[in-house]
């Protein structure tokens, strides 16, 4: 029984950290959230460069073949600085095209979404916001062995970057009759735009399907047979949300203590009051149970698959719970600095927003696990 | 990470399971012949004192050890490993660090043979969370300590052969933890005397405990003089990660969600009503994290860690968890609460869990200061 980090984990969480401490200090994620794209091209190359952006990515496609419980790192440490960049979302293609396409498809989309120079992105949620299978109404029509796709898919993340889409659609009438195709930008009908975000350091907007045909050679797996893939791929985009949420929470709490430490009032220092004081504590108490729940779905994705459904809603339900609460606090606990766009605390209260409902909000997850649960 | 264990240790799991097997008693039976029996059976074992090296009569555990013996013991409701709590939780890993060889001899096998029972003098009446700043004295007379003032909150005294107690040998100094000196006294000693105090459950487990002008043995005080405070801080390294608190929440939730499927909320099945659902998914979270949590002290502790400051976060996790949870209990019965019964008597009882060892204030405190450093209040 063993539930730390291993030395290399460590390792690469302080290489990670020294990266964006130098290379992305806050001025820098404010300008790069400023620019039409997002995020800073220059630094997306590097961390391709570094072999991050193809982490979990076998090696036989072009990555360093390392686990999701390596990745939670990783994301941890970009979510800690607020980090702008795509790699979320490619890492999330990638796990798509990696578990559910052919050995042919992993060759032709792998390499280059692990080397950065392709951006994906997964396209599942609809008008109505629902990650239920049953709400997921774009129909792929059968057009000999290619399909066809008309509607829309709204909350993409990285949208309007994006050359690659994966895209979740129906085959059938039965509520799990689902397919997963990879769409290209460039292909005919393909248009996408990036809508506007509460959190200026992640992108989304809405994809639009005319007509878009979907040969064989895209459509990853068998038609009507991508329901298990796509419950996997929905638990992955949680428990790597929950990742980016720990880190940023972790950012928001470390960031509130140091001011509790240097802001004097009433002659003393104010985290020496119970009023400040003891939220942190709760604050702390929280960021243990995110990281429990968090590497413990890390790790069953890795070495115990049946417990990934149960783990990854347990830490994103809480999660979501935990820190749209350590958001509101930390703009409290910073009094009225804490209400200016000076202060970087409503940047981290603005990712609270953005994350809670990505990938299911606490009331889908905690609803999940009341059913996993047997009531 | 791996939380698989090694074939030793899956066959430790499997020694207690046989164990388990031949001696539980039935869950209805807790009479005290049951429980000698049921102690005499470990004792052999040497499953008392588990955590205790060998050569104090204890079990020599490993930490993996201890913590698969109260997980299995605790997921069976077992009753506890030895009826002397006080003795074996804090007399036994204090007499082992701090006694004397003949301290030792005198009171480490009856606390391992539950031939005796121990309980503990802390709080007094003016002195709570400040324990520092407690008032009982002990004058020193030729060979004798000369014992005046009264604890409160001890519980078991009204049984109890001898209490642990600390008490102040010289004033309030520049440090106030100077002083303080801890003193093993017996229950039968002359100007004792014992007052019960009912909780509000109705039970008497607590009292207050006077003391006027009892002689102690100077042979009889633990550590050296003045530094009482060391001995009730250092303990040993028992594993104190919490899980088996949180086995046993889980059986209270199973609990709760048989109560959940029989009853109704809001003119409907409860389970149909969605906050029902979630607030249930909520603990199940809660008491995941508190395990995960555990698990990740322990192998803290397994890699050199010593345990500390962090046994606050599940304590407070704790606290989150058990009295909302007896609220649902104690909502689903409706009106039905109004008559009494186990899931109202815990409603009442999980108050004191949460305030025994610490209120949750001072929990926070201790996370504030000791782990995220801001200063002292």
């Amino acid at each position: 029984m063993n539930f730390g980090m291993t030395e290399e984990q460590d390792l690469l969480r302080s290489e990670v950290r020294k990266f964006l401490d130098e290379q992305s200090p806050m001025e820098e994620v404010r300008g790069a959230a400023d620019t039409p794209e997002g995020f800073s091209r220059a630094l997306w190359k590097q961390l391709s460069e570094l072999g991050w952006v193809g982490l979990v990515t076998p090696e036989e496609y072009g990555g360093a073949g390392l686990g999701w419980d390596d990745l939670v790192v990783l994301l941890e440490e970009t979510g800690r600085t607020l980090f702008p960049s795509p790699l979320l979302s490619c890492v999330m293609a990638g796990a798509a095209i990696l578990d559910a396409g052919s050995e042919e498809q992993r060759r032709a989309w792998l390499p280059a979404l692990a080397d950065g120079s392709c951006i994906g992105t997964v396209a599942v949620l609809e008008e109505g916001d629902s990650l239920l299978p049953r709400d997921l109404r774009l129909r792929g029509e059968p057009d000999g062995d290619a399909v066809v796709l008309h509607g829309e898919k709204h909350f993409v993340a990285e949208a309007g970057e994006a050359d690659l889409f994966v895209v979740a659609f129906r085959s059938g009438d039965a509520d799990e009759a689902l397919s997963l195709a990879v769409v290209e930008a460039h292909a005919e009908g393909v248009r996408s735009e990036t809508g506007r975000s509460l959190d200026p350091t992640k992108r989304s907007g809405t994809l639009h399907l005319d007509g878009v045909r979907v040969g064989p050679d895209a459509i990853l797996g068998s038609l009507g047979e991508a329901g298990p893939a796509l419950a996997l791929l929905l638990d992955r985009g949680a428990i790597a949300t929950s990742a980016e949420m720990l880190g940023a929470a972790e950012g928001l709490h470390a960031m509130t203590v140091q001011y509790a430490k240097d802001r004097t009032q009433f002659g003393s220092p104010i985290g020496r009051y119970q009023g400040v004081k003891h939220p942190l504590a709760e604050g702390y108490v929280d960021l243990e149970c995110m990281k429990s729940l968090l590497y413990y779905a890390a790790w069953a994705l890795e070495a115990s698959p049946e417990e990934v459904p149960l783990a990854a809603s347990q830490a994103k339900a809480f999660a979501s719970e935990a820190f749209s609460q350590m958001g509101i606090t930390g703009i409290q606990l910073h009094g009225a600095i804490g209400y200016t766009q000076d202060s970087d605390v409503h940047l981290y209260l603005r990712r609270s927003k953005w994350a809670r409902p990505a990938f299911g909000d606490e009331a889908y997850h905690y609803d999940r696990v009341a059913t996993l649960g047997g009531i | 990470m791996d939380f698989h264990f090694t074939p030793q240790e899956e066959a430790f799991r499997q020694e207690v399971r046989s164990f388990l097997a031949e001696h539980l008693p039935p869950a209805d039976d807790r009479e005290p012949e049951t429980l000698a029996r049921w102690n005499r059976a470990l004792a052999e074992k040497r499953w008392i004192g588990f955590s205790w090296p060998r050569e104090e009569g204890g079990g020599g555990g490993t930490l993996i050890q201890q913590f698969i013996l109260k997980e299995e013991m605790s997921k069976a409701d077992a009753p506890p490993l030895g009826s002397d709590f006080m003795g074996l939780q804090w007399v036994g890993p204090a007499l082992i660090r701090h006694g004397k060889e003949d301290q030792k001899r005198r009171f480490l096998p009856d606390i391992l043979a539950s031939r005796t029972l121990w309980c503990t003098g802390y709080s007094e009446p003016a002195v709570g969370s400040d324990l520092a700043s407690l008032q009982t004295r002990a004058e020193r007379d030729g060979e004798e300590y000369v014992l005046n003032g009264s604890k409160i909150w001890t519980s078991a005294a009204h049984h109890a052969k001898w209490i642990f107690l600390l008490c102040r040998t010289s004033p309030e100094k520049e440090s106030r933890y100077h002083g303080i000196t801890c003193l093993l006294v017996s229950m039968q000693s002359p100007g004792i005397e014992v007052q019960p105090i009912l909780t509000l459950t109705g039970n008497h487990t607590f009292n207050q405990t006077f003391f006027n002008d009892v002689r102690v043995p100077v042979n009889n005080r633990l550590g050296q003089e003045g530094e009482g405070w060391k001995v009730v801080m250092g303990a040993l390294a028992n594993e104190r990660s919490g899980i088996s608190e949180s086995t046993e929440m889980e059986r209270e939730l199973e609990a709760l969600k048989q109560l959940a499927r029989r009853s109704r909320s809001g003119g409907r099945p409860a389970l149909e009503d969605p906050s029902v659902r979630s607030e249930i998914a909520r603990f199940e979270t809660w008491i995941s994290a508190m395990r995960l949590n555990g698990m990740r002290y322990l192998t803290n502790q397994l890699r050199g860690g010593h345990p500390s400051s962090e046994t606050s976060v599940n304590k407070l996790m704790r606290g989150r968890i058990e009295i909302p949870m007896m609220e649902l209990a104690t909502r689903l019965l409706g009106n039905g609460a109004q008559e009494g019964g186990s899931w109202q008597e815990r409603a009442l009882t999980f108050h004191g869990t949460v305030i025994g060892g610490g209120t949750p204030n001072i929990q926070r405190n201790i996370i504030a200061q000791r782990i995220l450093g801001l200063p002292k209040d």
